[in-house]
């Protein structure tokens, strides 16, 4: 992943200067600004890759800042940080223009994957989405819905299909279990149980077993990756 | 402020101030009217009698000639009540009668045979009101007369008229009663007024001095109702009934906290200790990092716990009623049963499904994801058989049945005793056994919240052996027509096991 150039709008100092610091040590660029007003005006001016926005800023609140850089014609991508929670605090942040919703508290390393993911995100919509994915000998065509490893099919179920999708889109790049339960099912909510890492270990006897080079990792304290493993990220 | 300036402000009296004002305008459109048709009809009658007298003298006049009127004349002008009469030559002197001045002009201008018998000073009318005086007096135009000027063949000008003293005399009666009655009504008015007032006041102040000791936080305050079914008595019912609900409300938060504040410490407690026990135990990196991965970890759980809590809070309070949307409570059942299919297949427990197709439900589908979820993710925890020879399975079912449908899942574990299960979907209120193990409780309870939310309820029942937790919610009404309810089987359970659907 290139370097990012991350805009932090927060109103609590310790929580800015840990999130400036947390992304500077993933080897990205951060600012921050402690109010809405001034935010904004940053946000307008600054050329940042993606936002992270909490919902209750002094001055703008957080979704009537996203709501006017909208207007203003500003699409850099934003994720809204939220005390407030669930259920319709995340339907009224993403109607306010938000790209991506993440309550308080939240694990870092969960924010920097999604906020990776929307950058990424945004830089290949401007080319409209590939047919087929790829990652070293692995193959997954979204047509014929076809999964090849070294030429030879892998048969899998139509949610294990999507759960592939899903990580080879976002291929070299942290995908939590979070977000795969957002993307593949659809739902927000908190499953409790290691359901998701059971859907992907059994991915995983499906797509590894057998080959020497496993494709799917499991990222320490915060989710999955599918790379070759001569990938850059330890 | 002061009683009279109180009373004075109060809605009460300003709305008898209104009142007193309407009336008023409306007596006085009344006897206005009234005045007016007497006067008219008062008018009508002295025309008529001049009417009367001119046809009289005209005949007087033509068969005695000029000598026979004045004889005529003087002889009715002498008596009582008499009407006013001149005689006059063509050019205006005075021959004879009771009038002894007119104003200038008069005789000489008599009407002409076009005009009609109306009162008014133009030549279109025959009569006019004017002021004159009676002979023997010295002050001119003392009075006030309707007359009219009648000219006799051979020049001479007949005059007759008829007093009007009388028509003010009424008049003047008709203005003193309006004044009388306006005073009376007035001072009725506001006497009546000031002891409503008061009476309204007293009841109005009494409802504030209540409100105001439960404001400073005597809830158990209510406001006392007399039993008369006036508007006051609704108004202090339904303030009681809000009262009552606060009161709910309060005890509710007071519950909310309570349960709050053990679910937090136990695992703050815990947090606390692990960190305590690195710091003072860990030797090597390894053991520091492994320590702290565990206080992150825990610290994960609290956050699921808070979550969890303040969800069902939210959702008590009815706050997520805003995005509630049409969606398909199947859909939920099938996706969400999937999710766990893999947890149950590793943990070698059979899920079978069976739903129905097309459950439209008004609602919150991530919601009622996650009371699905939960109460799955109760029957694969706890749901293990408990006694040897019954096989673990796990059943989800979705059906219809009228304009309700019921999602269920069933296990074959130990159940929960019948004395408890209505008592544990009360809010937070959870099994002893089960309060060590995180998640539980609250798990149902959120289940529960969610179907109050969608107009629902969570049932506990028997399965025989095992629990079975059923969703039941109303349907939302169909936009479009009739829904099949074929029931399919979605999806297989693991090898070699009896068949998914199961009837109910």
């Amino acid at each position: 992943m290139p370097a990012m150039r991350i805009l932090i709008i927060e109103d609590d100092r310790q929580a800015a200067s840990y999130l400036v610091k947390a992304f500077r040590e993933a080897g990205h660029v951060a600012d921050d600004v402690a109010d809405g007003l001034d935010g904004y005006a940053m946000a307008r001016e600054g050329a940042y890759d993606v936002l992270v926005v909490d919902r209750m800023l002094p001055k703008l609140d957080g979704l009537s800042l996203i709501r006017s850089l909208r207007e203003q014609g500003v699409d850099t991508p934003v994720l809204i940080l939220s005390a407030l929670g669930q259920v319709d605090d995340r339907v009224k942040g993403l109607r306010a223009g938000g790209d991506d919703y993440l309550p308080k508290p939240y694990a870092f390393s969960e924010l920097l994957a999604r906020v990776e993911v929307l950058v990424r995100r945004r830089a290949a919509s401007a080319g409209s989405e590939p047919t087929a994915y790829r990652v070293a000998d692995l193959e997954l065509d979204r047509l014929s819905h076809r999964v090849t490893r070294q030429g030879a099919e892998i048969v899998l179920q139509p949610r294990e299909f999507r759960l592939l999708e899903f990580l080879m889109k976002n291929a070299g790049q942290v995908v939590t279990r979070t977000m795969l339960l957002e993307h593949v099912w659809d739902y927000h909510f908190d499953p409790q149980t290691n359901v998701i890492d059971v859907h992907v270990s059994r991915l995983r006897s499906k797509i590894d077993k057998g080959f020497d080079r496993p494709l799917i990792h499991t990222i320490r304290g915060a989710g999955y990756m599918v790379r070759d493993s001569a990938g850059r990220r330890a | 402020m002061t009683g009279l300036g109180k009373l004075l402000r109060s809605t009460a009296f300003r709305l008898l101030l209104a009142y007193l004002f309407v009336f008023t305008v409306f007596a006085f459109f009344t006897i206005g009217y009234v005045a007016w048709n007497a006067r008219r009809v008062l008018d009508d009658q002295i025309v008529s009698t001049i009417e009367a007298e001119i046809t009289g003298l005209s005949e007087q006049y033509r068969t005695g000639g000029i000598r026979r009127l004045v004889n005529v004349i003087e002889r009715r002008a002498s008596e009582p009540g008499a009407s006013l009469y001149l005689v006059t030559t063509n050019a205006g002197e005075r021959i004879a009668g009771n009038v002894a001045e007119l104003p200038p002009g008069i005789p000489s201008r008599p009407s002409p045979p076009s005009a009609t018998s109306c009162i008014g000073e133009g030549p279109e009318c025959q009569y006019r009101e004017t002021p004159y005086s009676r002979t023997g007096e010295t002050e001119a135009g003392a009075h006030r007369a309707i007359v009219r000027v009648f000219t006799l063949t051979g020049g001479f000008r007949l005059l007759v008229g008829r007093d009007v003293e009388e028509r003010a005399r009424l008049r003047e009666v008709i203005r003193r009663a309006f004044g009388w009655s306006l005073l009376l009504v007035g001072v009725l008015g506001l006497l009546g007024g000031w002891f409503i007032t008061r009476r309204v006041l007293k009841r109005v102040d009494d409802m504030t001095e209540t409100t105001r000791t439960i404001m400073a936080g005597d809830l158990s305050g209510r406001l006392s109702v007399r039993g008369s079914g006036d508007e006051f008595d609704r108004l202090a019912q339904n303030l009681n009934a809000m009262l009552d609900r606060i009161g709910e409300l309060m005890a509710g938060m007071k519950e909310v906290s309570d349960n709050i504040a053990h679910d937090l410490k136990t695992p703050l407690t815990r947090l606390r200790n692990k960190a305590d026990e690195a710091l003072r135990n860990a030797r090597t990196p390894e053991e520091l990092r492994a320590a702290l991965d565990a206080t992150i970890e825990e610290s994960d759980n609290l956050i699921r716990i808070f979550n969890a809590l303040l969800m069902i809070a939210r959702l008590e309070a009815g706050n997520a009623r805003e995005t509630l949307a049409d969606f398909d409570a199947a859909e939920v059942a099938r996706g969400v049963t999937e999710l766990y299919e893999a947890v149950a297949e590793e943990a070698g427990v059979p899920l079978e499904v069976a739903v129905d197709l097309d459950l439209p439900v008004h609602g919150n589908r991530e919601l009622l994801g996650q009371a699905v979820a939960n109460l799955l993710d109760n029957a694969l925890k706890y749901g293990r058989p408990s006694e040897p020879g019954i096989a673990p399975r796990v059943g989800v079912e979705a059906r219809k049945s009228g304009d309700r449908m019921t999602i269920a899942v069933a296990d074959r574990g130990p159940g929960i005793p019948e004395a408890e299960r209505g008592h544990v979907t009360e809010r937070f209120v959870r099994l002893e056994s089960a309060r060590s193990r995180p998640g539980f409780g609250l798990g149902l309870s959120l289940a529960a919240a969610v179907a109050r939310l969608h107009g629902g309820l969570l049932r506990l029942d028997d399965n025989g052996p095992g629990l079975r937790a059923v969703l039941e919610l109303p349907l939302s009404p169909l936009p479009k027509g009739e829904v099949e309810t074929a029931s399919v089987r979605v999806r297989g359970s693991p090898e070699g096991l009896e068949p998914a659907v199961r009837r109910p």
